[in-house]
């Protein structure tokens, strides 16, 4: 089916089952924890071997020697593979690091071997045993002096005449803001199980945000036709983009089996997320606004640095600024510096959350300067059109509002205006804002159904790392195919079914949900065609047509009957600026003597589109301002910049939000319809909770303690010296 | 994991006899912190003696009017204990504030005093770590190290971890001691000054503990009143180690008693810092933090450490 046109009415407008509050369907499966993940496959798998990987101690350098005697020897261990047995394995597009093979290091906890044993405790202390040397080479692991050298910065678009504009501007900023590389730090870690013991066909069951991507991927890996790999990932314990791409555990699982002619599994010990596998990386931005006295903006200027692997493309924190708000003469760039830290890749709303992180600041910073309210000063610089080309409008854009409703149900009105000067016990209490956008991209995507029986089957390789598809795409079939919910069964993450959009930069839901509708009306048209009829109706578990009211259990005498299609998402798509949009408004405490920093309340208002479910939509934005709690607060993947590495690899050192740190968190989603997005009206919420979250808490603290901080995470030692204490 | 051994002995003297007699012998009794090493060889016993049956998880009255816990007293247990609340509040605070319910009812009170620091270098087998291997050198020391966390006072040119326990540091402000029994079956009582060695030039020897010797018990003293807050600072709000911490104990006359944790690698505590009290934050501060080398990154712990104090004492 192709997507050539913004949807009119259409059947989803009936909204019957798409738009209610269905609890999740497979919710009864994990909170009785008999989701099958992929390390506890046990009913594919029986008694597979297990896999320990051994990570490089240095950052960068060569190995000149590996011993692996020891551990060959070692109770259990049945093989063992190290980065000198093989050559390097080829990498896919989307991969920088090499993910195995060869004496180059690249990064720290780069897996240089794998050990197969019985158990993972003889595996694991089997790695202990291999020998290795290395040849170390001095890295790049600073950005700050990175930032220093830099002189010439790749300016991605310029529009109008910047340095002119701010000669003439009545108001200006100018700062320089820092935000810290950050961890997934998903609860489940990068896993798999993996038979390739015909050393032919591979099969992988794992944790994979996008499965044919990574289909491909481990063709290009190793050398081989995809329709020799199958994969399935049908429950993902997060990823957050940290699984979009085949890591480690899935290549020395693969490698494992082959070697030893028996399934392998291999799951990433928790220190590998943040050294072996992917992170968000810091950024240093400078930014600077420009605007007349009305408090009119006239420019943006926003340049922005983040680190990368050489290959790689950093953390492009200044992309939103070209769209986000009115002025007409901007400047962005964007450099993605070569340092030898590991792998740096996208994270939640990758460059938006830190941009926004930065740019929400520096709105706030700029209001003030204005002696504007900040709800207000984003009000007046709305636009309603991509400011750098002016002919491509907002499909449908409706950030004013959100911003008017957060005010007010807030009590945005009643704020302490002056910073500083609210004071409860030992506690400062503040009230901040910002505004979020993000982006509403969509891929084509693919689905079969089956009819059986009066029960419809969903086949695609749409994946749910605990976002909701399994539900939002249950509804999609039911409404379409006019049944009931427990008419319909949703099986995803499985590359035997038909192609879909994945899970990642918050296209799933508007994509993934297309592409069942079009398999849907494929189904319906089987149908017609079987009983030889026209414009049937499908409603009640019936389908009627002239002469024709029949159940769906009962056509073709119940024999299967099966539709197939893939949505096509129109190039008239390009033409538009379609995108989410919100405003956070967040209430903090900051201790007056230690500067701990509390939440009070939060509030979420939301422009995504038709919200599909409004459960776990609301449970996307909700856990995505807690991940900007920990952006704001607490979460650093720290750099050690002698050995250039994370040394806070764990869920100790890097600390995540817990539950003490969210409180009150509310989140409103206005009664919006895009239908430039798809065939439902709906967009991704996904990322949007974290876009400009960690800016309202910011703003918030500013306004606790008049305090204006710039670096995060927000730790109390930046403010401390400055506190009033009693 | 290594491979090891693993016996249960019910009495607390014939389990040190054992312990003495084999060689890598280590003690387990709730296993939070010694499994987690174990998992990545920092410890790596040939031997475990569970205690678990050693009936040590009393708290009885002693004849001066104080309390004798049980070395396997859980945390949870002891915070929750009618007298800790009531005589000795401090105690109870320090420890609800510590790790998480799951943790505290399997952690023992011995097994608190004995957790290992959580330096990100001790944990990591691939750096440097003289605690670990003595004499390997600090990857902590070298310029460009992640230290924040890290010790401001009593540390050393070879070591600059902190000892984690919160319920130690309340303990330390309480005036309790610890009470062993050695493989010959002599009892002693060590106060939490004598029994957290500095770290010197061996930090591995991390408490004064001989070989074999084990911890039957912790003896508070008769109750010493007075308002007691423990203050524990941290960048979340649970489950998190104490960037800095405050025990107090202030008594009317404005006299009263200070202990830091989060700062050294033993509770932190002077007796003329506890004689300043009556003369602010500052003052106790400056006796108390006399000495300090901190690192250019936790140089804030010693400012935290007064402001918070300050907070305690603050009459608002």
């Amino acid at each position: 089916m192709d997507f050539n046109q913004s949807a009119d009415e259409n059947l989803f407008d009936r909204a019957r089952i798409i738009g209610k509050p269905h609890t999740r369907v497979d919710g009864a499966l994990k909170v009785t924890g008999t989701a099958p993940y992929a390390y506890e496959r046990h009913d594919v798998a029986e008694n597979p071997l297990v896999g320990y990987p051994l990570g490089s101690s240095i950052a960068k350098g060569r190995i000149t020697r590996m011993d692996a005697t020891a551990a060959r020897s070692a109770e259990g261990v049945v093989a063992v593979i190290t980065a000198l047995d093989i050559d390097e394995l080829p990498r896919p597009e989307s991969n920088v690091a090499k993910l195995f093979g060869g004496d180059i290091v690249e990064h720290y906890h780069q897996a240089i071997a794998v050990v197969i044993a019985g158990t993972l405790e003889q595996a694991r202390a089997a790695t202990r045993l291999i020998e290795v040397e290395y040849e170390e080479t001095p890295g790049e692991f600073d950005l700050d002096d990175a930032w220093k050298r830099l002189q010439d910065r790749d300016v991605v678009s310029h529009v109008g005449d910047v340095d002119a504009a701010f000669e003439r501007a009545d108001v200006t900023l100018d700062e320089i803001y820092h935000t810290s590389s950050q961890s997934h730090a998903m609860m489940e870690p990068h896993a798999t199980i993996a038979d390739w013991c015909d050393g032919k066909n591979l099969t992988l069951w794992t944790s994979n945000q996008m499965i044919e991507w990574s289909r491909q991927g481990l063709a290009t890996i190793f050398e081989m036709d995809p329709e020799h790999i199958r994969l399935e990932s049908p429950y993902i314990g997060g990823g957050f983009g940290g699984k979009l791409w085949v890591r480690a555990d899935a290549v020395l699982a693969a490698l494992g089996s082959r070697e030893t002619g028996r399934p392998v599994k291999v799951a990433l010990p928790r220190p590998f997320i943040f050294n072996n596998a992917t992170h968000r990386s810091g950024t240093v931005q400078r930014l600077r606004i420009a605007a007349n006295k009305d408090g009119r903006i006239t420019a943006f200027d926003h340049s922005a640095i983040s680190h990368t692997l050489p290959g790689g493309s950093g953390e492009d924190a200044v992309n939103q600024t070209r769209c986000f708000y009115a002025g007409e003469n901007r400047r962005v760039a964007h450099h993605a510096i070569d340092m030898n830290l590991p792998e740096s890749a996208d994270m939640r709303a990758p460059g938006e959350a830190t941009g926004l992180a930065v740019l929400e600041i520096a709105m706030d910073e700029m209001a003030e300067k204005l002696g504007m309210d900040p709800v207000e000063f984003r009000i007046l610089n709305d636009t309603q059109v991509n400011p750098e080309e002016p002919e491509k409008r907002y499909s449908d854009r409706h950030f004013v509002e959100c911003l008017q409703k957060g005010a007010e149900v807030f009590g945005w009105s009643e704020r302490n205006k002056t910073p500083g000067s609210r004071r409860e016990g030992q506690w400062l209490i503040g009230q901040g804002m910002a505004g979020a956008y993000r982006g509403a991209p969509t891929l084509d995507s693919g689905a079969r159904v089956h009819l059986q029986n009066g029960r419809l089957i969903v086949e695609t390789d749409m994946t749910d790392i605990g976002t909701g598809s399994y539900t939002i795409i249950a509804q999609t079939a039911a409404e379409t195919m006019g049944l009931e919910m427990s008419d319909v069964d949703v099986r995803l993450g499985n590359s035997a079914y038909p192609s879909a959009s994945g899970s990642g930069g918050q296209m799933g839901a508007a994509s993934s949900t297309a592409g069942v509708y079009a398999a849907c009306v494929a189904l319906q048209g089987e149908i017609e065609k079987r009983l030889g009829i026209e414009s049937a109706r499908f409603e009640n578990g019936r389908v009627v047509a002239a002469g024709t009211d029949l159940a769906l259990g009962e056509v073709a005498n119940g024999e299967e009957i099966v539709g197939e299609d893939t949505l096509h998402f129109g190039d008239f798509k390009d033409e538009l600026e379609i995108g989410t949009f919100a405003a956070h408004f967040v209430e903090v405490a900051v201790h007056a003597y230690t500067g701990e920093t509390r939440l009070r309340r939060t509030l979420s208002v939301c422009d995504a589109g038709r919200i599909l479910n409004p459960i776990t939509a609301r449970s996307q934005v909700l856990g995505g301002m807690t991940m900007a709690t920990g952006a704001a607060l607490t979460e650093s993947l720290n750099i050690d910049t002698a050995r250039g590495f994370f040394p806070n690899h764990d869920l100790a050192g890097y600390e995540i939000a817990v539950h003490a740190d969210i409180p009150d968190q509310e989140v409103i989603f206005l009664d919006t319809q895009d239908g430039a997005s798809a065939p439902l009206k709906a967009k991704g919420v996904g990322e949007l909770g974290i876009c400009g979250g960690a800016a309202a808490i910011a703003n918030a603290m500013y306004n606790a303690t008049g305090i204006r901080l710039r670096d995060y995470p927000m730790t109390l030692d930046r403010m401390l010296d400055r506190l009033p204490g009693a | 994991m290594k491979a090891f051994s693993y016996e249960r002995i019910d009495d607390a003297a014939q389990a040190a006899a054992r312990a003495f007699e084999v060689p890598g012998s280590k003690f387990i009794a709730g296993g939070t912190n010694l499994l987690d090493l174990m998992k990545h060889e920092i410890e790596v016993p040939a031997h475990l003696i569970d205690i678990n049956g050693t009936g040590l998880d009393d708290i009885v009255e002693t004849d001066e009017g104080g309390l004798r816990i049980g070395a396997l007293v859980s945390n949870t247990a002891l915070g929750a204990d009618e007298r800790i609340r009531r005589d000795y509040p401090v105690l109870s605070r320090a420890l609800f504030s510590g790790a998480s319910s799951q943790l505290r009812n399997k952690a023992s009170t011995g097994g608190n005093l004995l957790q290992r620091t959580r330096c990100p270098y001790f944990y990591d087998p691939a750096m440097p770590c003289n605690k670990r291997e003595p004499g390997a050198g600090c990857a902590a020391l070298d310029d460009g190290a992640d230290t924040r966390q890290l010790g401001v006072i009593g540390t050393s040119d070879h070591c600059i971890a902190t000892h984690p326990s919160d319920m130690a540091v309340a303990l330390r402000v309480l005036d309790a001691e610890v009470e062993t029994i050695s493989p010959e079956g002599q009892t002693r009582r060590l106060t939490l000054d004598e029994f957290y060695p500095l770290p010197g030039d061996t930090p591995e020897v991390e408490s004064a503990l001989e070989p074999g010797e084990i911890i039957t018990g912790v003896v508070l003293p008769a109750p010493v009143g007075g308002r007691q807050r423990y203050y524990k600072v941290r960048d979340r709000a649970s489950y998190a180690f104490a960037l800095v911490s405050v025990a107090l104990v202030e008594t009317d006359d404005g006299k009263g008693r200070v202990a830091l944790g989060g700062v050294a690698p033993k509770p932190w505590r002077r007796d003329d810092a506890d004689a300043e009290l009556g003369n602010g934050a500052q003052a106790v501060m400056a006796k108390l933090l006399d000495g300090a080398r901190p690192t250019e990154e936790n140089a804030y712990k010693l400012t935290l450490a007064e402001r918070t104090l300050a907070a305690l004492l603050a009459k608002e």
